[in-house]
């Protein structure tokens, strides 16, 4: 499915790389203007905000006590959005849950990028052999069924931790955008300035990482932006099946994940509802910003 | 013609080493899994002189490419080894719930097309109208709801609220397999889950049905037939939609691979008996035999969903046999 909307987006912002001179303040601009995502874009800086800021000054261990007098407590005074079945406070959990679906998206989308933009501008800045043999490792790595790929090794890896979570996420989600950047890069390096730049003698790494890079930077911030909400869904989608965050640490997944118990669904809203509408919610508004960008970034459909 | 026969051989070359990776990939992913093919079976009585001599007898004790050479053939002829858990061999265990699964993906491609096609259409055709926004929205809040989240509420409303359908399994207990109550109780346990991931997974296609329309309404060929003075309903059916479905058909292959991840989740919320909920059912057992066979399996049908999405696609778009 990634094929289409990649596709999409090539077709779209091919006329835009001419007009790139200030390719980032265009895209201020445009986040400014379009409402739905200023909204959006505020929303997300207030709740990373609140989530951060409390997260220090709250007490984590005390979260994660079990507190066995106190099991599946509807929220009151005391506990504003209940208990679950250790005692453990809703809310508590809600917050840090939170704090650690988006750091583990947060890097696991920088890493992917990292990977992907440089295995896409070597892939296609070079072409030919070198371009076709990566293509094809790439296609490999495409047909993987990711969800299990990464269940398993979830389940085999020695010493599991955060760490290795994002890591194993990370080795199996960096070739949507290396294709992008690949095919975007294909496209620079024909164009007169590389050719130029390349007869002046300057070495393919400068060429590469100084010349083109920078002018597919808002491309790659575009979808960066987009890759983070669907970070956000498959790490909480992970840890919902047991298989993210390590046991004990309190993930918005793993909240969700005590609704398969039917008592919880029907019974408990207060244990699944507000960390689904969080994870909502979050997915929402990156992907609103994420679509502002884009839209931003094709002259075509930009407003002016 | 040539070009095409050319493209779908080469295209077909490319699955070896695919298949290749796959099986090794999967093997060294079972080699790394604690216990072997014994560690089931352990029988108190054994001696660890008997326990290595029975090693030694299976090959348990092989290097590994002859491991390898042993799994894969063994494999090839159907034979994915013995389920730890249940006892039985993996192949007959996996039988029942690819059989399921196969049903639940069939019923989702058809409500993913049923919902796709005419609401994208509506869309690329009026669009920035007023039934645009509200289907390009529904697409926004499809892109934002994981399928785990939208999976729960659909079987909380419909399963326990209205319960207009059944909350878990894939039949009635107790029903005769060839009879029509059979039929209807599996179609009606299929329904909940299928519509639940039909409607998570249709938005992809209904924006990229949209933006094709909106691309093809401002070509050339599309500007002639109308200053021929073909009607408005003519120039959409004849040649609108027939340039913009095509790739949308030949995609059905690509979509399997998005299909498989969503069906893990969906089993597992409905309770359905399919692979994916079998596959995190061995996990949690450790019944590794099991789980490579799974994964193994869902390796071979994305590549197979690729190959055919290719072929179709270089038959539809002469541009990519070129190439």
């Amino acid at each position: 499915m990634e094929k289409k909307n990649e596709q999409e987006y090539t077709e779209q912002s091919g006329q835009t790389s001419k007009a790139n001179e200030d390719g980032l303040s265009i895209l201020g601009r445009e986040l400014i203007r379009d409402k739905v995502a200023l909204i959006s874009l505020i929303l997300l800086i207030v709740v990373v905000a609140i989530v951060y800021g409390t997260s220090i000054i709250m007490d984590k261990d005390e979260i994660v006590k079990v507190d066995l007098f106190a099991i599946h407590e509807p929220p009151s005074d005391e506990f504003i959005l209940g208990t679950d079945y250790g005692g453990r406070d809703i809310f508590g959990q809600l917050i840090i849950g939170t704090r650690n679906s988006l750091s583990v998206a947060f890097l696991v989308t920088l890493m992917t990028g990292l990977i992907g933009v440089i295995y896409g501008l070597v892939s296609g800045y070079y072409g030919g052999h070198v371009d076709n043999a990566m293509m094809r490792i790439l296609d490999f790595f495409l047909i993987l069924p990711f969800i299990m790929v990464v269940i398993v090794f979830v389940s085999i890896v020695p010493k599991y931790s955060v760490v290795s979570f994002s890591l194993i996420m990370t080795a199996f989600l960096w070739m949507g955008i290396a294709r992008l950047i690949r095919s975007k890069a294909l496209q620079e390096r024909e164009l007169d300035y590389a050719q130029a730049s390349k007869t002046l003698g300057s070495s393919n790494i400068k060429i590469m990482f100084k010349q083109v890079l920078p002018n597919l930077s808002s491309l790659i911030i575009v979808t960066m932006t987009l890759n983070l909400a669907a970070n956000i869904g498959l790490e909480s989608g992970l840890s919902f099946l047991g298989f993210g965050f390590p046991e004990s640490t309190p993930s918005l997944g793993t909240l969700v994940s005590y609704a398969t118990n039917p008592t919880t669904l029907e019974d408990r809203w207060w244990i699944w509802v507000p960390a689904s509408v969080m994870i909502f919610v979050l997915m929402l508004a990156v992907n609103n910003v994420g679509q502002a960008l884009k839209r931003a970034t094709d002259a075509r459909q930009r407003r002016g | 013609m040539n070009h095409m026969w050319k493209f779908s051989v080469r295209r077909m070359l490319i699955i070896i080493p695919q298949l290749l990776l796959l099986s090794l990939l999967v093997f060294l992913m079972a080699q790394a899994m604690p216990g072997d093919a014994l560690t089931g079976q352990i029988n108190p009585d054994l001696d660890p002189q008997e326990m290595q001599e029975q090693r030694e007898e299976l090959g348990l004790n092989d290097p590994w490419h002859i491991k390898y050479a042993d799994w894969i053939t063994s494999a090839v002829r159907g034979d994915l080894g013995q389920s730890f858990q249940f006892k039985m061999p993996a192949s007959e265990l996996i039988w029942n719930r690819m059989v399921n699964s196969f049903w639940l993906g069939v019923a989702t491609l058809i409500i993913t097309y049923l919902l796709a096609i005419p609401l994208g259409i509506t869309s690329g055709r009026f669009n920035d109208s007023l039934l645009d926004s509200s289907i390009t929205g529904y697409t926004y809040i499809g892109f934002a709801t994981p399928i785990f989240i939208f999976a729960l509420v659909m079987l909380w409303i419909f399963g326990y609220q209205l319960g207009w359908f059944p909350t878990s399994g894939s039949v009635a207990p107790g029903s005769d397999p060839g009879t029509f109550e059979y039929i209807v109780s599996k179609i009606n346990h299929l329904l909940l889950p299928a519509i639940s991931l039909g409607l998570i997974t249709t938005v992809n296609t209904v924006q990229y049905l949209r933006s094709e329309i909106i691309d093809t309404k401002q070509k050339d060929f599309i500007i002639t037939a109308r200053a021929k003075g073909a009607s408005e309903s003519r120039v959409y059916n004849r040649h609108i939609f027939r340039n913009s479905l095509l790739p949308i058909a030949a995609f059905f292959g690509f979509e399997i691979t998005g299909l498989i991840g969503g069906t893990v989740f969906v089993e597992r919320i409905f309770g359905y008996p399919g692979m994916g909920d079998l596959f995190i059912q061995s996990v949690l057992l450790r019944d590794y035999t099991v789980v490579t066979s799974v994964v193994l399996l869902f390796g071979l049908a994305s590549i197979l969903g690729a190959l055919i999405s290719d072929i179709i696609l270089s038959l539809v778009d002469p541009r990519i046999r070129i190439k």
